[in-house]
């Protein structure tokens, strides 16, 4: 169990005062569960995951609580499966990538069976990243998490950029890794589809957390905080709107 | 099947290159050497100046076809060239074919040398460099950098000469085997501390670029999102470095090194004539000096060749290590250098989010 207790990153600035984009987070990740983590551009989505697994800057400064099984998690115990392309190395072939992941977790990986897991080709492993589909390379950056064996996942942003049909496969995929026992942090924008996997939704405006719903809630329209609900009718408006226009 | 095809379309447009440039060289060397103040019938005279008078002067010229019209000439050079008949060199007194073999592999040699010696100590400073960025290491390399880029290479040449050469008396200061033996008298050992000095004169040129190239390529590496996600696991600088991120920066700097072959040759005329190194750039020197046109002709044709096939290997270089040049069609590549890409060309090529 992840359990993250008012979590805050402050940055030192130049000129000797802080800045504080991250305050007072809290949450718990079980296994099993998928847990999604929204907000609006700018609210710090990706500053959590980066200071979950450790790679802030070094002016950042993080209080709080986070441990994972009652102590403070080991370095690699938390995998991340990144938001763009750019994550992969250009001059290298997906498998091989993805094989580093696995070497650099000391752990053994078949690499063409994940990529099957995944729903992807087996030439894929032989495809360099520039000629991988948006999609496919969502799929590849989750292989990267993967490989390192870690049961605790974070996906940042997996369905930007992606249309439709492969944004709800690769919804899917990170439900089925939750079902089978991984537990998954996703972080998106993308408040519909996520309702409908996720266990829970963890909710930030400008990097304060506003609200903890459960799925069900959206649906219900049991939100409690303005903010929330205005983002969920913001986006059940614009999903609509997009579907019309698709029929 | 991919592979090949690729290959064979890159050797056609390098052809193709080789079709124009060519004519284009031979008619500006021409015309280069027509209006240098040399006049050949001078440089044939030499020293029997006393003995020939200006009526023999004006048959020589005439015998020589020189006061026939500038482009007939050049034809007639060309018709000869075609032939494989790059004339005679007053100075060697044999054909000028003969003097290129018999000195080209002592400039290949020398040259050879010290694009090794530039490549192997340029990319692993720039390599140490980008590991130990904005540290002591990092600064020192790039002072050494600096220093070397803005130190001319024939005042760097005189300083090893005083250093190695007189005051230790370690290395030889001359000639490419010592003076008084016959070739097969000298060892291969004696041939290489020969070769050290005007070799490391030589590839001074080449090593402060490659220095800079490798280093900001691997940098560029280490702080990619691509070396931060596998940071991110666990990776660590120096092995990410000399794994993954050696590609990224060998391929540049080989280009560079290679691109640069022409500046590694025009290094070489110099250290050669300081050194007495009997290679191609010595026999320009004096081909220059005594106003032998027909052997400076043949040799600027010979180092056309070679530069020419020095940016071949620099394009095949970065082709193979670089597989989004590859996977493009070689027309789509021209366009981009000359700016007339669209959009969605660009796009695919870095594949980047925003």
């Amino acid at each position: 169990m992840l359990k993250v207790n008012k979590l805050t990153v402050r940055f030192r600035q130049h000129d000797g005062s802080r800045l504080v984009p991250i305050e007072d987070v809290s949450f718990t990740l079980g296994r099993g569960e998928l847990v999604g983590l929204v907000g609006g551009s700018g609210a710090g989505k990706s500053l959590i995951a980066e200071a979950l697994i450790g790679t802030l800057p070094r002016n950042a400064e993080v209080s709080g609580a986070v441990s994972l099984n009652g102590s403070a998690p080991q370095k690699g115990a938390i995998a991340l499966a990144p938001q763009g392309r750019d994550a992969l190395d250009p001059l290298a072939p997906s498998g091989r990538q993805v094989a580093r992941f696995a070497r650099l977790a000391r752990v053994s990986c078949d690499v063409p069976q994940l990529f099957a897991d995944l729903g992807l080709p087996p030439s894929t492993v032989k495809l360099w990243p520039h000629e991988l589909s948006g999609g496919m390379a969502k799929r590849v950056l989750v292989a990267t998490a993967l490989a390192t064996g870690a049961d605790y996942l974070i996906a940042d942003e997996p369905t930007v950029g992606l249309d439709g049909a492969s944004a709800d496969r690769i919804m899917a995929l990170l439900a089925d890794l939750a079902v089978s026992g991984r537990a998954v942090l996703v972080i998106s924008h993308d408040l519909v589809r996520l309702a409908r996997v996720a266990c829970r939704m963890v909710i930030l405006e400008e990097g304060r957390q506003v609200e903890v719903a459960d799925a069900a809630a959206f649906a219900e329209d049991r939100l409690v905080h303005p903010f929330s609900r205005a983002l969920w009718q913001a986006q059940t408006w614009e999903h609509f709107a997009s579907e019309e226009e698709a029929c | 099947m991919k592979w090949s095809s690729w290959l064979i379309r890159f050797f056609l447009e390098r052809m193709q290159r080789l079709l124009w440039l060519v004519p284009l060289a031979m008619v500006g060397l021409f015309t280069l050497i027509r209006i240098a103040p040399v006049d050949p019938v001078q440089a044939y005279v030499g020293a029997r100046v006393a003995l020939v008078g200006p009526e023999q002067r004006q048959a020589i010229a005439t015998a020589w076809g020189l006061n026939d019209p500038i482009p007939e000439q050049f034809l007639r050079w060309l018709g000869h060239l075609l032939r494989g008949d790059l004339g005679d060199s007053m100075l060697f007194n044999a054909s000028v074919s003969e003097v290129i073999m018999a000195r080209w592999p002592a400039s290949l040699s020398l040259i050879g040398a010290a694009f090794m010696l530039a490549f192997v100590v340029g990319t692993s400073l720039g390599l140490i460099a980008a590991a130990y960025k904005g540290r002591w290491p990092d600064r020192i390399i790039r002072a050494f950098a600096i220093t070397l880029a803005v130190s001319p290479g024939f005042w760097l040449a005189l300083l090893f000469i005083a250093l190695f050469a007189v005051s230790l008396g370690w290395l030889p200061a001359c000639c490419s085997a010592p003076p008084g033996l016959t070739l097969g008298e000298v060892t291969w050992g004696e041939r290489l501390r020969h070769l050290i000095l005007p070799a490391a004169t030589v590839s001074i040129v080449g090593i402060a670029p490659l220095i800079m190239h490798t280093r900001a390529r691997a940098g560029g590496f280490l702080e990619g999102a691509a070396a931060r996600h596998l940071k991110a696991h666990g990776a660590r600088d120096l092995p990410l470095l000399l794994g993954p991120g050696l590609r990224h920066a060998l391929g540049p700097a080989l280009t560079v090194h290679l691109a640069g072959a022409g500046e590694l040759i025009g290094g070489s005329v110099l250290a050669e004539s300081i050194f007495s190194w009997p290679g191609l750039g010595e026999a320009t020197v004096r081909a220059a000096k005594g106003g032998d046109a027909p052997l400076l002709m043949g040799v600027a044709l010979a180092t056309l060749a070679m530069v020419f096939i020095g940016n071949l290997l620099a394009d095949l270089a970065a082709h193979l290590l670089d597989p989004r040049l590859r996977n493009r069609p070689l027309g789509e590549a021209r366009r981009r250098r000359w700016g007339l890409s669209h959009e969605s060309g660009s796009a695919n090529m870095t594949g980047g989010q925003p």
